[in-house]
């Protein structure tokens, strides 16, 4: 029984240890802000590292997503004679939740598990050490424009999801299965609103942007620097991700769409 | 070695603890300017830890540790860094950054810290490969490099800002005899004509003895013998000679705690 209490009492100080690691990291990286501006074309390569090399990922999961979307929406409103809202439900669900929650799980898997490998690895072969005794600080270097990277990455990527998942769904839709075109576009536009949804939608993208890259930068520097550890901390970073990004966006929906 | 403006390095009464673990319990150290001083010991005493404190990486729990007359467990971050520049560091694997090439490797803390134009630093950046051998190297990336010139490229970067120190971090550990012939050389000519003091952390005892002016032993957290290399070969310290000679048995013994072997056996 004391051995079991033991064990629980190291677990939840070893947990607010590390999630108070977690906040002085994040507030030491935002502190070399500056950086991305005198230096910018460190923010530059890491927009391409973790954003443009995530397009095509993030293109074809939302085409495939819109196109799934098209089919099962159409299956259960014809059974209401509703077929002609399918645009409608396409596109809210894919604006309100499935945009910013899909894309934040596959940015997770490729880029966030990606950037906490690529630090774990600088950690486990010394290279952040060794900016440290160049008298370069690596949390302004390596750190911060990774994390702003993520936090503009997302928000694109999410939008880009979203607008390939319309036209997958479109085409599942309209010329598939014969829902009317002109319904399906004048019915989005007049029920998709631009501050209820649109920037609700944008908001819960940058919100799982910092989260994700967050974990993930910081699961990689905090990582034990042997193999196990580079292994332990990347999966952590994805596996944290998830629940993080699930999480957050129940309360994000509750605060934006409950009554 | 006595106290003196000649120490570049001043270690007093240093205390570091890691975890519940002592690692060192009361050093006192003085490291003269211009000599090659080597640490030595077995694996796992502390080496790097002490490398680490005195560039500040780490701080110590009690004692102070003066580099050039400056506490650098009490320096604010500008001025640790400011400090830093006028230290170079071999590390163990190297550190070379895997995405750049040899040369912008080495031209880095030039671009990072100083504004000189192109010309120059492409000037400065062969001078150094030319230095330690490979200039002709400058194209490749750190994952085409062996072992041993990872190390020789890590010290071209090392005194690209001209230190006034080098701290090498096991230097020798896992280079074959050319290799190894090659690094030795380096460390003791750079130093010579470079003006540098450098401090060596190793456990390969004949080549760093060949270089060295100064030897401290360290062992379980304390200093167990110093001197020349001619003046430890000759200690009739036992763990001293068991340390030297390579013996397999002595003070540190051959083998760990364990019960009677005998019962040991016996018990199923």
């Amino acid at each position: 029984m004391l051995n079991v209490l033991w064990r629980l009492g190291a677990f939840s100080l070893g947990a607010f240890a590390k999630l108070g690691r977690a906040n002085l990291f994040l507030l030491q990286a935002l502190a070399g802000s500056a950086e991305i501006i005198v230096r910018p074309g460190l923010l530059i390569r890491q927009l391409y590292m973790v954003g443009v090399l995530s397009i095509l990922l993030i293109s074809l999961s939302g085409f495939f997503v819109g196109m799934v979307l098209g089919l099962q929406g159409y299956n259960v409103l014809s059974d209401f004679g509703a077929e002609e809202s399918l645009g409608v439900m396409v596109a809210a669900s894919l604006v309100r939740e499935l945009g910013p929650v899909v894309t934040a799980l596959l940015f997770s898997g490729r880029a966030g598990s990606a950037l906490t490998a690529e630090i774990g690895l600088m950690k486990a072969t010394e290279q952040l050490s060794g900016m440290e005794m160049m008298a370069v600080d690596p949390m302004r270097r390596i750190i911060t424009p990774r994390l702003y990277a993520g936090i503009l990455a997302m928000p694109l990527l999410s939008a880009l999801f979203t607008y390939i998942g319309i036209q997958g769904g479109y085409l599942v839709g309209v010329p598939l299965l014969g829902v009317d075109e002109g319904s399906f576009w004048s019915q989005m536009q007049a029920t998709i609103d631009f501050r209820e949804d649109i920037v609700n939608g944008v908001i819960k993208s940058m919100v799982f942007g910092v989260i994700v890259t967050w974990i993930a930068v910081f699961e990689g520097y905090d990582c034990v620097p042997t193999s196990e550890g580079v292994s332990r901390a990347t999966t952590h970073s994805v596996v944290y991700s998830a629940f993080a990004v699930l999480g957050s966006d129940f309360v994000l929906t509750a605060l934006m769409f409950g009554e | 070695m006595n106290s003196s403006t000649d120490t570049l390095v001043q270690i007093r009464g240093l205390v570091f603890d890691r975890g519940r673990r002592r690692i060192f319990d009361g050093v006192d150290m003085d490291i003269r300017r211009g000599s090659v001083t080597a640490i030595m010991g077995p694996s796992g005493t502390g080496k790097t830890t002490l490398l680490k404190l005195i560039g500040g990486q780490l701080k110590p729990g009690k004692g102070e540790i003066l580099v050039d007359g400056e506490p650098v467990h009490r320096l604010s971050r500008r001025r640790l860094y400011l400090l830093r520049k006028r230290i170079g560091m071999l590390f163990q694997t190297g550190a070379l950054l895997t995405d750049l090439d040899v040369f912008e490797n080495v031209a880095y803390p030039l671009r990072e810290h100083t504004g000189l134009p192109e010309s120059m630093i492409r000037t400065l950046v062969l001078m150094k490969l030319e230095a330690v051998g490979l200039r002709g190297a400058r194209r490749l990336m750190p994952a085409e490099l062996s072992g041993g010139m990872a190390r020789r490229v890590a010290l071209a970067r090392a005194i690209a800002l001209d230190p006034m120190m080098i701290l090498y971090d096991e230097p020798f550990t896992g280079q074959d005899p050319i290799s190894m012939g090659v690094l030795v050389k380096l460390i003791r000519t750079l130093n010579d004509a470079l003006g540098l003091t450098s401090i060596v952390v190793s456990h390969d005892v004949q080549e760093t003895a060949s270089i060295s002016d100064y030897i401290y032993v360290i062992s379980e957290g304390k200093i167990v013998g110093e001197g020349t290399p001619d003046q430890l070969r000759q200690t009739n310290s036992p763990w001293v000679r068991q340390f030297m000679d390579g013996l397999p048995d002595g003070p540190v013994p051959f083998h760990y705690p364990a019960p009677d072997y005998r019962k040991d056996l016996l018990r199923c």
